[in-house]
């Protein structure tokens, strides 16, 4: 379970994140829906402590990330923003690379990375230098890198950007099988579709904050709309406007 | 394998993957600098020696007034040529490098034993020509004081007498020391040498990492980022070193190249010495990475980072120069300076000299010390939000 409260941060004069409060459960999929440049990635960022909050608290299994941050980042299945890989290297020479810096064996190692290759359908690609890799096969390189030390909790940033529709449903059905192993999944999107499609739990922010928080059902009653879309644009431009003012 | 190890190993494994890597690191780095300083070498010694024998070709002007000096000076090795008219003009055009002219007044002079005059036309701006007018001067002197001794003995007198002094220049020089003044500039070749090959390395794994965006994703890897910076800078270091010891190697294979039998110089370079550069060389190799990843760090993009780095590596040229230019007597303070302090040693060991424990003891402490508070300063930006976030 990752809880997050009252977080705050600016960069400078520009306030990124403030009040942000939300939490995912295990077994759910939570969602952070919000327009770019909402604050997503940056609360996200402080999530897996690559940032500091100025303010604010998180905890991940209810370890606090900012006195035990490298604790917080072994719980933490993660695919950032930023998803480089090194191209000189093979698909699974990539991943190995971040098992063995979670301290994992070669014997462990080996097993967990045959098993990711096999659930993202990578076994024509495995032994290939990433050099040269078309989008979906680097996110599933990134996924299987991310995922290699079996954590509890996992959390992507914007997972199916770039993903053609083939490849963003096998990454919906693969996001629904972590689910359905009882693991806390939490990802952010700018795409309305994504979160009515998969989750269980909706956020909402804008602007730097959150401006609802609920299931797809409860938000829909919230805005008094039948489409989730129609409900996401009229909580999203409310808060806009307000911001605004 | 501890994250430390795992980092090492796999920013070696891709940089030997990488053709621009080895080139650099493993060809260029250590080859370049030998390869450079031996041709060079070889050329001016080689011009040298070619002009100590060759004939010189010299217009003579005049030569029917005295065909006796023209014939002792063709057996100098004197090439007289046919005159020109105007021959100041036609030196200053560089059609003539060096001529002689033997005045209208010299024949009759010559008989009545008076000193006869002769002119040396040269341009002194060309750079050829102090040698040219240097072994010139030499025969005509040879000459006339051959000359004049005879007509010493003509007169009943004993020659010598009309010397007031005898010289002999003796040089003091071992054949070492000579050797290694012409290799003051190989501490800077063997610095650079380490320069080149870390720096693609330390260029690649922080800049470059943060440029093609796999530095977010390393570090959110529960390692501390000091132990991932170390892993880094060591297969920097690893590359640098062995970029290192190509060279030298290099170098004492390219001494063996060199004409120095004939300039009776030879060059301390045998494995014991070699081995002792090497050590010596370790402490500066790490802050030299240090540095390297220090400025790629704080640039904002890989070009920026390769500009910065490539500055850097000017640095240690500038006591080199001074020391090959201004040759000064080491003091015991200066090798405890970082890049000096090795330099002066490793001249000291090429040129066959004893060098106490007290001075390469004193100088890897000193770099040693600045490596770790480069290293701090390192630690210090890696462990700033700036560096994985700006991307």
């Amino acid at each position: 379970m990752i809880d997050v409260e009252q977080l705050h941060k600016s960069f400078g004069a520009k306030v990124a994140v403030q009040e942000v409060t939300f939490s995912a459960l295990d077994g759910q999929i939570t969602g952070l829906l919000g327009p770019n440049g909402a604050g997503k990635t940056t609360t996200l960022r402080m999530l897996y402590t690559l940032l500091k909050p100025d303010r604010g608290r998180i905890s991940v299994d209810g370890v606090d990330a900012a006195s035990q941050p490298l604790e917080v980042r072994r719980r933490l299945g993660v695919l950032p923003d930023a998803r480089g890989l090194y191209k000189r290297l093979t698909a699974r020479e990539n991943i190995a690379y971040f098992a063995q810096l979670h301290g994992m064996d070669a014997a462990l190692i080996r097993q967990r990375t045959d098993a990711l290759i096999g659930t993202l359908g990578m076994h024509d690609i495995a032994e290939r230098r990433v050099e040269g890799f078309s989008q979906g096969e680097r996110v599933k390189t990134a996924i299987a890198r991310a995922l290699v030390h079996d954590p509890r909790h996992i959390v992507l940033d914007e997972p199916s950007n770039g993903l053609d529709v083939i490849a963003t449903r096998s990454l919906r059905d693969f996001l629904r099988q972590l689910k359905a192993e009882g693991r806390c999944v939490l990802f952010s999107t700018h795409i309305m579709q994504e979160v009515a499609a998969l989750c269980d739990r909706i956020v909402i922010i804008a602007a730097g904050r959150v401006v609802a928080d609920g299931s797809p059902e409860a938000l829909r009653e919230q805005a008094r709309e039948h489409s989730l879309e129609e409900a996401f644009v009229k909580i999203i431009g409310a808060a806009t406007v307000e911001g605004l003012a | 394998m501890s994250p430390t190890l795992a980092v090492f190993v796999k920013e070696c494994r891709e940089s030997l993957r990488d053709k621009r890597v080895l080139l650099n690191a493993l060809v260029l780095g250590p080859l370049l600098a030998p390869v450079l300083f031996v041709g060079l070498l070889r050329f001016t010694i080689g011009r040298q020696l070619e002009q100590a024998d060759k004939p010189l070709p010299v217009v003579v002007i005049g030569a029917e007034r005295a065909p006796e000096l023209v014939t002792a000076l063709k057996q100098q090795g004197m090439e007289p040529l046919p005159a020109l008219a105007d021959i100041e003009t036609a030196v200053r055009e560089q059609r003539v490098a060096l001529a002689l002219r033997i005045t209208d007044s010299f024949a009759e002079d010559w008989r009545a034993g008076r000193p006869a005059q002769i002119d040396i036309i040269y341009d002194s701006s060309q750079r050829e020509a102090g040698g040219q007018v240097q072994r010139l001067r030499a025969m005509l002197q040879n000459y006339s004081w051959r000359t004049g001794a005879m007509r010493l003995i003509a007169r009943g007198l004993v020659p010598t007498s009309a010397n007031g002094l005898l010289i002999a220049a003796r040089d003091q020089a071992t054949p070492q020391a000579r050797g290694a003044l012409l290799f003051a500039m190989l501490p800077y070749f063997l610095i650079l040498s380490s320069f080149l090959g870390g720096m693609w390395l330390a260029i690649d794994s922080t800049a470059g990492e943060r440029e093609r965006l796999s530095l977010e994703p390393l570090l959110i890897n529960p390692v501390p980022r000091a132990q991932i910076l170390l892993g880094k800078l060591c297969a920097a270091a690893a590359f640098s070193f062995i970029s290192l010891t190509l060279g030298l190697a290099a170098f004492a294979l390219a001494a063996r190249l060199l004409p120095s039998r004939q300039f009776e110089m030879s060059l301390n370079l045998e494995p014991r010495v070699i081995g002792t550069i090497l050590l010596l060389m370790l402490p500066l190799v790490f802050l030299i990475v240090i540095s390297q990843m220090v400025v790629a760090a704080f640039a904002r993009s890989y070009r920026e980072a390769q500009t910065y780095v490539g500055l850097l590596q000017l640095l240690p040229l500038i006591p080199s120069v001074a020391l090959s230019v201004a040759p000064v007597t080491p003091q015991l303070w200066m090798y405890g300076l970082p890049l000096i302090g090795q330099q002066l040693t490793v001249l000291r060991l090429l040129r066959g000299e004893a060098v106490t424990a007290l001075q390469p003891a004193l100088c890897s402490l000193a770099t040693l010390l600045a490596a770790i508070a480069a290293f701090l300063v390192a630690r210090r930006i890696y462990e700033s939000e700036r560096l994985a976030v700006n991307a």
